[in-house]
């Protein structure tokens, strides 16, 4: 398809010039110990592992890897903060305590947005203005629920479950921790927190923010390291709630393991969402929501839009504005404001996706990738859109957790409904049209927990989210958000 | 069908031809209340009867249907004294997929149906409960039961069936929400059910336990399994037959016979099973419902030790146990 007149040549007549933002007002130490009863201790075993700047592929610090006994002392820490200070104290307090956490977060929050950047391989322009601002909403809004949990169950008393611990992932590091720690606090529950290995410093920096509001010590316990770590947290004995946030692989074996325990979980899982784009939509809208949908944060995202079903008369049109706008998308260094699209979070990240390339392609699948350039060092993926491809091929089926989107078209509605829903999992879906019925017929007829209609990759500490099916269970915000950190009598 | 005294290792052709040949003697008449029921005692032992009243054959409920287990297989629900009071089915693994997809397909209808007519055949079963609330006390005594709990069972079986009738319209206005989104969108949560959910009922109360835990499900739009109690298996049975009554759309609910040793796994591992409810289980079984449900992520309730006599054992809190919040976003502009 030819360009149309108005197409701005960004490659010739249009040059970005570099808009790097400012790195030098923040502070990352070159060590980082765990957090544990409201000071900063190194492991017992002095086992350390480095967190790397994917962009770049250097060392950023070195962090501290948290064994069985590390677990151990921030599980007792927990307790004890739980027993002598949490849950004694008024829960109008608590809240105060809350609140004091989401200022301080506004107060620092670009520094906070540069290190998730640096850490994590995410633009700044969505750490800046998604994720940080986001994390303090959270911490806000839970707050004010601390003294009215007898508001949001109605006929029972809301009681806190004791310890909780909590496993976060490595594409939303401090998102995932206020969505974890918010609602666990205000409802009286004290906390021990296991960030992703290759995403640890703004879980770290949070610690000190939670020092430094003078929260009592052992509230919030920071441990970091990779699964053994998560494993232990688990497995711990004195641990009353799991709050899990990662896999689906993952998920089914901490979900097994619980088994027979008595302990509470939460887990929020993968996701395959479709993004449905009716015949009838605002075509150029919804070419903006696909691209949102997939290519938000490198497509790291559960809830992605990672399957785009067309309706067949606007295939074409929608693939060639989708073209176009994938050719727009600027990759490269995270913390440059005009970057769209970021580092992938790690070498092994990319060497899933980059297999998947490889699955897609040997499947049949017509694979077509912007035309970008890619900076020298780091882990990068061009934004990817497979086409020719059928519900039953695996870049259909399976997580990507990348920028790779998949394309199938369809002629009636109910053959969208139905391809849909042909996966297991059940976390998010799109559906674009202008037409208000057949947006409240698609949407219910989605078996997913987020729906999107006409938008995207919305969030917000009031809205709750979390999947149907494989995708895990319970939710997480709102008013839903606080169940899972309480037991009603 | 004649009366016979049996038991699993004594059910071979030759010992029950025997039986049905000698039995019954005329001191073991017994008069039947739609079941095999107790011994006349005294004066009317011995007389010759009138009439000899029908028996009724205890079959499974799967997709609106009354079928035998398709193994063929039976246990002998049996009293104190040895006497044979019923062959129930000894549901398979093939009878729970069967009805697993029967359920399934009952999903979509029920799932969409107005909570207003999910309300009105909740409340019809009621209806069709008082009814015949003689029989099903009879049945209980039956099984062990004593009169007076047996009636007062039946009675709160009726109760419960309207609670959770009147629930079905309202408990959407009560556990939704819209949600003050800081951006320009309409935002709301609702309740939508699981879908497909399969139920151990509860072994020590046959007929409130199984009701107290069925009811909250469909009541919010899901279809069920129920395994009914293995000791207390008859009132499961006939009521089914108030459900058929009521106007439940086939599939909806779908009740199993047989031994939950046997079929605990399977209800747990069922990869269309979408969560599993366990009324009583002992530690070990509940252990491995667990671990078997993360197959597909199933959603575990486990309720045992519950009173189900008493009014703290019905809230909407049952109801939302099998559901799932789902949150949809639109953008407010032109």
């Amino acid at each position: 398809m030819a360009r149309p007149e108005s197409k701005l040549e960004f490659d010739t007549d249009w040059k970005y010039s570099p808009a790097p933002e400012s790195t030098d007002h923040i502070r990352i130490d070159p060590q980082y110990e765990l957090f544990i009863g409201g000071k900063f201790v190194a492991p017992r075993e002095r086992q350390y592992f480095d967190t790397i700047n994917p962009a770049r592929e250097k060392t950023l610090a070195r962090v501290a890897r948290a064994d069985r006994g590390d677990v151990d002392r921030a599980v007792v820490a927990a307790r004890r903060a739980y027993v002598r200070a949490w849950s004694k104290l008024k829960p109008a307090e608590r809240g105060k305590y809350l609140y004091r956490i989401a200022r301080m977060l506004q107060e620092r929050s670009r520094e906070f947005a540069v290190i998730e950047s640096l850490d994590g391989g995410k633009p700044i322009r969505e750490s800046r203005d998604v994720d940080v601002p986001l994390a303090a909403a959270h911490f806000f809004y839970y707050a004010g629920w601390a003294d009215k949990l007898e508001y949001a169950f109605p006929g029972r008393r809301a009681s806190p479950l004791g310890v909780a611990g909590q496993i976060i992932p490595w594409n939303f590091p401090l998102l995932m921790a206020a969505w974890k720690i918010a609602p666990a606090l205000a409802c009286g529950n004290t906390v021990v927190l296991k960030p992703a290995e290759t995403t640890p410093l703004t879980a770290l920096k949070l610690a000190e923010l939670m020092r430094d509001v003078d929260l009592p010590p052992g509230v919030v316990n920071i441990v970091t390291g990779a699964g053994d770590t998560g494993a232990a947290i688990v497995e711990h004995p004195d641990v009353d709630k799991i709050a899990f946030t990662g896999s689906t692989e993952v998920g089914r074996l901490i979900q097994r393991r619980l088994a027979g325990t008595g302990k509470h979980y939460t887990l929020e899982l993968g996701g395959k969402a479709a993004n449905v784009i009716f015949a009838d939509a605002a075509i150029d809208q919804a070419v903006e929501g696909i691209v949102n949908g997939i290519f938000f944060n490198q497509g790291h995202v559960c809830c992605a839009g990672s399957r785009l079903l067309v309706q067949e008369s606007v295939a074409d049109e929608v693939i060639a504005k989708l073209k176009e706008r994938m050719e727009t998308l600027i990759v490269g260094d995270p913390l440059d404001k005009n970057t769209d699209i970021g580092a992938i979070n790690s070498a092994a990240q990319l060497e899933k996706i980059e297999q998947y390339l490889r699955i897609g392609q040997a499947e049949g699948g017509e694979m077509y990738q912007s035309s970008c350039s890619l900076p020298e060092t780091g882990y990068w993926c061009r934004p990817t859109l497979f086409s020719g491809v059928s519900q039953s091929n695996r870049v259909v089926q399976e997580e990507i957790f990348g920028p790779v989107l998949s394309m199938q078209t369809f002629r009636t509605f109910q053959e969208a409904l139905d391809k849909a829903n042909n996966t297991p999992y059940g976390l998010s879906g799109g559906v674009w049209t202008d037409k208000g019925a057949k947006i409240f017929k698609m949407t219910r007829g989605i078996r997913a927990g987020v729906i999107w209609a006409n938008t995207f990759n919305k969030f917000d500490p009031s809205a709750p989210f979390g999947g149907y099916k494989e995708s895990g269970m319970g939710r997480e915000g709102g008013l839903h958000g606080l169940g899972a950190y309480v037991e009603l009598y | 069908m004649a009366r016979r005294r049996n038991s699993p290792q004594s059910s071979s052709p030759s010992r029950l031809r025997e039986s049905i040949a000698v039995r019954p003697p005329p001191s073991r008449t017994r008069e039947r209340v739609g079941v095999r029921t107790q011994a006349r005692k005294g004066k009317d032992a011995g007389r010759t009867r009138a009439r000899v009243p029908v028996a009724k054959t205890y079959k499974l409920y799967i997709d609106g249907k009354f079928p035998r287990s398709e193994s063929g297989r039976y246990y002998p629900l049996q009293r104190d004294d040895d006497l044979v009071i019923a062959n129930v089915c000894r549901g398979s693994r093939k009878d729970f997929r069967d009805a697993v997809v029967a359920a399934r397909n009952a999903c979509g209808p029920w799932s969409q149906a107005s909570a207003y007519l999910r309300g009105q055949i909740l409340y019809r079963a009621a209806e069709m409960l008082e009814g015949r609330s003689k029989q099903f006390a009879a049945e209980l005594t039956l099984q062990g039961v004593e009169r007076r709990r047996a009636e007062d069972e039946v009675t709160a079986t009726i109760d419960r069936l309207v609670y959770y009738a009147g629930w079905a319209d309202k408990y959407q206005q009560v556990f939704s929400a819209v949600n003050p989104v800081a951006t320009s969108h309409f935002n709301f949560s609702v309740l939508e059910p699981m879908g497909v959910v399969a139920i151990v009922a509860p072994d020590s109360s046959g007929l409130l336990g199984l009701v107290s835990n069925v009811a909250p499900a469909v009541a919010g739009g899901n279809t069920c399994v129920v395994l009914a109690s293995q000791s207390l298996p008859l009132c499961a049975v006939s009521f089914a037959e108030v459900l058929h009554a009521a106007d439940f759309p086939a599939g909806v609910i779908n009740v199993l016979t047989g031994l939950k040793e046997e079929l605990i796994e399977q209800f747990a591992s069922h990869m269309d099973v979408n969560a599993v409810i366990c009324g009583d289980a002992d530690a070990a079984a509940e252990r491995k419902i667990q671990e078997l449900a993360a197959d597909n992520i199933k959603r575990v309730v486990l309720r045992g030790g519950v009173d189900w006599n008493v009014a703290a054992a019905q809230s909407p809190y049952a109801i939302s146990d099998t559901q799932e919040t789902k949150t949809t976003w639109h953008p407010i502009g032109s």
